[in-house]
């Protein structure tokens, strides 16, 4: 999986789009500028979660120290792909 | 006119979200968080709103904070040393009785040093930013305490979250983190204070090993409950030797307050110079850190209080049970009662109260996994009598709701 989305923002942010349906309660259009706390409403517990699954999904490790940069899915997306590339190269980010 | 309505961009506006569901949840009715005890009356009995109350909530898990060595202890050190020691260790000096402590907490855990803390918030806030900086990597169990999450936090290390009680789930991770593990701790809990459920420590040990990492264990819930000596899950578990630093508290089991940290890492004492929660704050009162040697002598000289709260443990959990309650995790100290959301929950808080029960609401984001309970704390104190008087109210309240098997 991993291989398949290095350098690919789009496919990225449509896998994170994904996971986070579970969470989309009200069924709102997911885009780049969604806020994940204001308009998903998801708790400061869940969001932990959903971090796991995405390092599952990628096979990845992302601190949830960076969580605190993270405000919109767009945010979440480039600190996955940022995670990607960097652990894709062997070195730590 | 209070001078502080109608402000716009207030900065309580943060706290909006937070203050609906506190107003859905309780109304202008009694506040779970905010119970006034009018007096203590012993280790098992208080008096709210003018009622006798048991409490079946108060960590005061051997019975120790009425214990008449413990209190004459408290009494003898403030009359020697006064009230406070107004200051840190670090500038206003340490009182002989600290390093006594230390000395004899070592002695207990059979560890080379040990550091005292002035509260179990604060031990883990202490040892987890001394020992973890940027560059290093902490792997922490999912329903670990908001205290490991903020010492992680503060510590600037990176923070990687595993699956609760999940020793396959660590092993991935940790495989994952880059640059190896040489840099890594696992922190988990002995047992965990919310469920009440206990960490497997041997598979974790075992995934410690094989990566080569350091680990911590918080025993702040099993500390003279668990182990042939009272040492906690690491020792009842037979993994101390995996175990670089065990974390705890004084104010439950040992009946007063503040926490330690213990080690056999021969430069664990570079933390006196390194931890900020440690030396920007007064060290703990000679009265307390006198109970608290008299405690911990107490529970090496005998097994009594162990015994009886095990006891405790396995009527309160079997009679619970039988009830048709739907309890967290097998018998232990806490006892968990799962309920259906936060309403009910808090419901059936009430009534307890109203018979004269005290426990703990607990209802999410506190909570592991969304869920609403009681949780409930047996202590050795608890005669039988009282458990029997608790079994009533939990029987007649969960026939009221409808939950009675």
């Amino acid at each position: 999986m991993t291989e398949a989305i290095i350098g690919d923002p789009t496919k990225v942010f449509e896998q994170i789009r994904e996971q986070l349906v579970p969470y989309n309660k009200n069924g709102i259009e997911l885009t780049e500028a969604t806020d994940i706390n204001a308009d998903l409403n998801i708790d400061s517990v869940a969001i932990l979660d959903l971090l796991m699954n995405i390092e599952d999904a990628y096979e990845i490790s992302i601190p949830i120290n960076l969580l605190a940069d993270v405000r919109t899915v767009g945010d979440l997306s480039d600190i996955v792909r940022r995670m990607i590339d960097a652990q894709a190269e062997g070195g730590a980010p | 006119m209070n001078k502080y309505v109608n402000n716009s961009g207030d900065l309580f506006d943060k706290f909006n979200a937070l203050d609906e569901t506190r107003e859905q949840l309780l109304g202008d009715g009694v506040n779970p968080f905010h119970v006034r005890m009018d007096r203590v009356k012993s280790a098992t009995e208080a008096v709210i709103d003018g009622r006798d109350v048991i409490l079946f909530g108060t960590n005061n898990y051997l019975g120790l904070t009425f214990d008449p060595a413990c209190m004459e202890a408290a009494r003898a050190a403030v009359a020697a040393e006064g009230t406070g020691t107004t200051g840190s260790r670090i500038a206003n000096g340490s009182y002989a009785l600290h390093q006594d402590l230390e000395a004899a907490i070592a002695k207990f855990f059979q560890r080379s040093s040990a550091i005292v803390f002035s509260t179990g918030y604060q031990a883990n806030l202490g040892v987890l930013a001394g020992l973890l900086g940027p560059g290093d990597t902490v792997l922490i169990d999912a329903d670990n305490h908001a205290s490991i999450y903020d010492g992680c936090r503060l510590s600037g290390a990176d923070i990687v979250r595993f699956k609760h009680n999940d020793a396959a789930d660590l092993d991935r991770r940790l495989g994952r983190v880059p640059g190896g593990a040489a840099r890594c701790l696992i922190v988990v809990e002995g047992v965990y204070s919310m469920m009440g459920d206990v960490a497997p420590l041997a598979d974790f040990a075992e995934v410690k090993t094989k990566h080569g990492a350091y680990m911590m264990v918080d025993e702040a819930h099993s500390l003279g409950i668990y182990g042939e000596h009272g040492r906690g899950n690491a020792e009842s578990d037979g993994i101390e030797e995996a175990v670089d630093f065990v974390v705890g508290t004084f104010s439950k089991s040992l009946g007063a307050i503040g926490g330690y940290g213990v080690s056999d890492h021969p430069r664990f004492e570079l933390l006196r110079l390194a931890s900020r929660p440690y030396m920007f704050t007064a060290s703990p009162s000679p009265s307390n850190v006198a109970s608290v040697i008299e405690a911990l002598r107490t529970i090496s000289s005998t097994d009594e209080h162990r015994v009886r709260i095990w006891q405790n443990a396995h009527v309160l959990h079997g009679d619970l049970s039988a009830l048709g309650l739907d309890i967290c995790a097998p018998p232990g100290p806490i006892i968990a009662i799962r309920l259906d959301d936060a309403a009910q929950a808090f419901a059936f808080w009430k009534r307890l109260l109203d018979q004269g029960i005290y426990t703990n609401l607990a209802v999410p984001p506190g909570t592991p996994n969304g869920i609403s309970m009681l949780r409930c704390s047996v202590s050795a104190a608890h005669s039988d009598q009282q458990i029997e008087k608790i079994i009533a109210a939990f029987a007649l309240v969960a026939q009221e709701f409808g939950l009675a098997a």
